[in-house]
């Protein structure tokens, strides 16, 4: 019977035909905690009178959120991490490696056809590997901690066919933004997005990230992107594995399919105080703009960078009175950056180049906006109070968009630079 | 019990900000619930009020400090139009009922809401609006009193098994 990935993904793991509605208790291939949410799952597996995680191999832990501490209670609650991941012999990446989602993809610790949770709500990135992947709340993952498994509603999926060729300093964040624009903030509620199309097999690995990130952005369960030669070959690089065929069936029943054509797609904004309030970036241009971030697990990776030194181009310096603040998704992305000269070039342009971390993002840590600022960011959200102050505003885009921005001090479409 | 309404697409970021995470304690995260957004309600929410919202409640992120800090402030039934889904399954997880209403863009800011559950119904200003039932393999979770109860008593789970 013909199916979908997450039906394929569900039913290969469960050795039987499950579909779109079933509700099944289903086996975890890893579990992945960090530093913010990680320490509730942990009292909450307790409470359960968990004693011995269910396999410490599939628990992938490390701290991004709040690093290095930003206060004695995130140190306490690194603290806390250290010792369950020492007392269970679960490999903790610590404060080491970089921002949750671009270490698990780049440590090869998601395949296709794997199904992958995480106490965090962008774990659907995972969908680029051709996992199914979702983010969870700490007391679920207390029970998986435990048991190893949990109740998955299979979800019904809505496919989204992506042609056309990406014009000049246009790219994934621009098609993610424009999709969330056109399926709304909570479109896809309790669904998985399926990726498909030439533009999404023309699409890096770092492109197809971006897109199921923010798969959740429209309140999918999960965003996958049918594993072809590029997904092999960036999984393989990290891990054993052997491919296999997983994609949609032509006959497969879909919620929904979505065509969209991304040839004249123009810079994309998403607009204070929701991500699916986007807009061309020609009708927010000139808007002033405090701070610019470029990096999380949205955009913080080694192309993302790229793209905005590409904008940067031989200019001397940022625009006075930015704070251009950029943070590498991971430390490995950080030395492919360094390596090649970008980090040089954004510290010399007037950038605040962090350690791989949340940063911004996480509302909490640094680089908060007071009342009445503005920021651009690379990053997921720009609800009202996400990035300090709920009297300031934020704005996503591209990483092309946030460096042209950042030069000019308004926001800026990259293509005009 | 009084009502506190709030609109479409109301985030985790809205109901606790990012940077009281670091709290896990439901009483001292309810001190920040809704703080910069709508800072009345830390201070005059009362023990069993009812938080109504039109559709998309919780969407975001997945902290759980947000079903936790509407616990903490005596909140214990949020009804709204549509809920998201990390959200939804946090609320049920923790103890915190989250109730499907489409009727919920009736309700205003200040009015009296009983929850009849057996009935399947809220009751406000006089008026029935009918509660859609948390789904059923949910349902043993809400009736133990959310995931940790129902699960302590748990050796181990039949994978795969369907509800």
């Amino acid at each position: 019977m013909a199916a979908t990935i997450a039906e394929k993904i569900f039913s290969q793991t469960c050795g039987r035909a499950v579909r779109a509605g079933d509700v099944v208790m289903a086996p975890v291939d890893a579990a992945m905690i960090h530093d913010i949410t990680g320490p509730l799952a942990v009292r909450v597996f307790r409470e359960m009178g968990g004693e011995q995680v269910f396999d410490p191999e599939r628990i992938i832990m490390l701290f991004d959120h709040q690093v290095p501490a930003d206060s004695i209670p995130a140190a306490e609650n690194h603290v806390f991490m250290r010792r369950f991941a020492e007392e269970q012999g679960i490999h903790n990446y610590d404060l080491n490696e970089g921002v949750c989602h671009q270490v698990v993809m780049e440590k090869g610790r998601a395949a296709p056809g794997e199904i992958i949770v995480g106490t965090d709500s962008h774990t659907c990135t995972y969908g680029a590997a051709g996992a199914f992947a979702t983010g969870i709340g700490s007391t679920d993952m207390g029970f998986v901690l435990k048991f190893g498994a949990l109740y998955f509603r299979v979800p019904e999926s809505i496919r989204i066919e992506v042609d056309g060729t990406f014009g000049r300093r246009v790219g994934a964040k621009d098609l993610i933004l424009s999709l969330a624009g056109d399926i709304g903030a909570d479109g896809a509620t309790y669904k998985a997005l399926e990726f498909s199309g030439g533009a999404m097999r023309a699409m890096n690995m770092a492109g197809r990230m971006t897109c199921a990130n923010m798969a959740i952005e429209m309140g999918a369960k999960a965003g996958i992107v049918p594993p072809d030669a590029t997904t092999w070959d960036y999984v393989a690089a990290r891990r054993e594995v052997e491919p296999f065929d997983l994609a949609g069936d032509p006959g497969a029943k879909y919620a929904e399919t979505r065509r969209y054509d991304v040839t004249d797609l123009a810079p994309q904004v998403a607009v204070p105080h929701n991500v699916d309030n986007v807009v061309d970036v020609g009708r927010v241009a000139g808007t002033k703009v405090d701070q610019v971030f470029i990096g999380s697990c949205t955009n913080g990776r080694y192309e993302d960078l790229a793209e905005a030194a590409e904008v940067l181009g031989t200019a001397d310096a940022f625009a006075d009175g930015v704070r251009v603040i950029v943070i590498p998704a991971s430390r490995t992305e950080y030395l492919k950056a360094l390596r090649a000269g970008l980090i040089e070039r954004f510290v010399e342009a007037g950038a605040l180049v962090e350690a791989p971390c949340c940063g911004p993002c996480m509302g909490g840590a640094f680089g908060l906006l007071a009342p009445g600022e503005v920021s651009l960011s690379t990053s997921n959200r720009n609800f009202r109070g996400r990035q300090g102050s709920a009297q300031a505003s934020v704005y996503l885009a591209s990483p092309a968009t946030a460096a042209a921005s950042a030069l000019y001090g308004e926001i800026t479409d990259p293509r005009e630079v | 019990m009084r009502v506190w309404k709030f609109g479409n697409d109301i985030d985790t970021d809205a109901i606790i900000p990012g940077r009281f995470l670091t709290i896990y304690d439901p009483a001292e995260l309810a001190k920040h619930a809704f703080e910069g957004t709508r800072d009345e309600f830390a201070r005059e929410v009362r023990e069993g009020d009812v938080v109504v919202a039109g559709s998309n409640f919780g969407c975001g992120s997945s902290r759980e400090h947000a079903p936790l800090a509407l616990l903490g402030a005596g909140i214990r039934v949020v009804v709204a139009e549509s809920f998201a889904r990390i959200f939804y399954r946090n609320a049920v997880n923790t103890g915190l009922l989250p109730l499907v209403c489409a009727g919920a863009g009736e309700i205003r800011d200040g009015d009296t809401v009983t929850v009849d559950l057996g009935g399947g119904f809220i009751e406000v200003n006089g008026k029935r609006l009918a509660v859609e039932p948390v789904p059923g393999f949910l349902k043993s979770i809400v009736d133990a009193g959310g995931l940790v109860a129902y699960a302590k008593d748990l050796d181990e789970v039949e994978t795969c098994s369907t509800r």
